[in-house]
């Protein structure tokens, strides 16, 4: 009763303090001065279409940094709570003709348009987090349709080693050619709307793209392993 | 824009009630996910401007007058790394959430139900 | 207009909410918490953010529901499982 009670107190207090946050928000009429700063920085200096993408790789790259380092580290506990056994019963029913072709044509269609958004990342809405999350839920595809499916953990693991390590590499060398972290314009720039243009902008984000992408796989693939005892324990 | 701030603020009040009532252990995490989504959805409508369009500058936007026609990018920017990262702390909170429930008393005179809260007071000090 | 669109997806989201506490079974549960996610992928796309909407549909609402639902079935296998270890 008196729990009951308190929490009530809680939630009222609570509301108390957020709806005059939510109502001193008035409407605004125009950007605030930073905002207009990135904005034309991001037309002038870095030919970048994408607004969202210059401010994520350049301007706030220190965030993006210490985003992977905190996936990073949530993959690593998984992997680490959970035991992998390594023995697997297959009485389950098997998938039917119809999946199993179907899913061998799909996939690689799959792979190719993740590969097309973090390519296409500073010329159309996307980027490296949405490729790499695509990436992901095309394994998530295959391990769907064939519960035996066995993905090659050395291939993952190294994969998103030596995503971590470029990024942090091609970081430093900004840093040395140029004087400033993160800076991107050691690489040619080009012209605004061309694909090869923005100076490093696109290869940061093809290795943060694959780094998500072998990270979120290797998330699911562990949470999953113990699956196929439950199916003939229920039947 | 306010409806939107507003529709936030009470997602992140239903999230915090459904996580302090609840006895589930999947319905806290799922408590925890509900705040996320609210808070997400207050940052961005922070950074809406009426009458303006997405901060992509192609044919529709040109790039002289630029700075009058496109919403604030800065807000979505944030809210990007947000996403991700509340993905991966829901996968780290179910895999606490297994290993409790591996870590019960398996005898034979235990009657209480494994998912709830209330089973595991012997770990409080 | 937009604004009539917005308050009948809020009152859905917010049905949404509610249903996802006070439901017994917890697969109802976890697909209402993905309709939850898809409904405001959505109002971000009227708040014109599309990166931020593509990221929430496919994170919010496909790769949270998977990881509930393994989760759910690895949980399950222990507790039936279990009794005999």
């Amino acid at each position: 009763m008196l729990r009951t009670v308190l929490i009530y107190v809680v939630i009222i207090a609570l509301a108390m303090i957020f709806i005059p946050i939510a109502r001193e928000n008035m409407e605004k009429q125009d950007l605030s001065d930073l905002s207009k700063e990135y904005v034309k920085n991001s037309i002038d200096k870095l030919e970048t279409q994408n607004v969202v993408t210059s401010v994520v790789v350049t301007y706030r790259g220190l965030d993006t940094l210490g985003e992977v380092t905190v996936l990073f580290l949530a993959t690593s506990g998984v992997g680490f709570l959970i035991n992998r056994r390594k023995k697997r019963k297959s009485k389950i029913r098997q998938a039917s003709e119809i999946l199993n072709t179907g899913s061998f044509f799909i996939f690689p269609i799959i792979v190719l348009f993740g590969v097309y958004v973090f390519v296409h990342g500073h010329l159309t809405p996307g980027g490296g987090f949405q490729g790499g999350v695509l990436i992901a839920s095309a394994f998530v595809l295959m391990m769907l349709v064939n519960n035996n499916s066995d993905l090659n953990h050395l291939v993952l693991e190294s994969i998103e080693a030596i995503s971590g390590f470029s990024y942090v590499i091609i970081a430093a060398l900004g840093l040395i050619l140029l004087g400033s972290f993160l800076d991107p314009t050691f690489l040619p720039m080009g012209k605004l709307g061309m694909l090869f243009s923005a100076g490093a902008i696109p290869l940061i984000y093809s290795f943060v793209g694959l780094k998500v992408g072998a990270e979120l796989t290797n998330i699911i693939d562990s949470l999953r392993n113990e699956s196929t005892e439950s199916e003939e324990v229920t039947k | 824009m306010m409806l939107t701030t507003y529709l936030g603020v009470i997602l992140i009040l239903i999230g915090i009630w459904g996580v302090l009532t609840q006895k589930n252990l999947i319905k806290m995490v799922i408590g925890f996910s509900v705040i996320d989504t609210g808070i997400h959805l207050i940052i961005v409508s922070i950074g809406y401007i009426k009458g303006r369009t997405a901060p992509i500058i192609d044919a529709a936007v040109n790039t002289q007058n630029a700075v009058d026609k496109v919403v604030d990018p800065i807000p979505s920017a944030l809210v990007l790394t947000a996403i991700v990262i509340g993905l991966a702390v829901t996968a780290l909170m179910l895999t606490y959430v297994i290993q409790l429930v591996e870590s019960r008393d398996k005898s034979e005179s235990n009657l209480k139900d494994p998912l709830l809260i209330s089973s595991y007071e012997e770990l409080k000090w | 207009m937009i604004n009539l669109a917005i308050i009948i997806m809020g009152i859905l989201m917010i049905i949404a909410a509610i249903y996802a506490f006070r439901t017994e079974k917890l697969i109802n549960s976890i697909i209402a918490s993905g309709v939850i996610s898809l409904i405001v992928s959505v109002i971000f796309l009227i708040l014109a953010a599309p990166d931020v909407a593509m990221t929430e549909a496919s994170i919010g609402s496909a790769l949270t529901t998977i990881v509930f639902l393994y989760a759910l079935v690895k949980i399950k296998a222990k507790l039936n499982g279990g009794d005999d270890a």
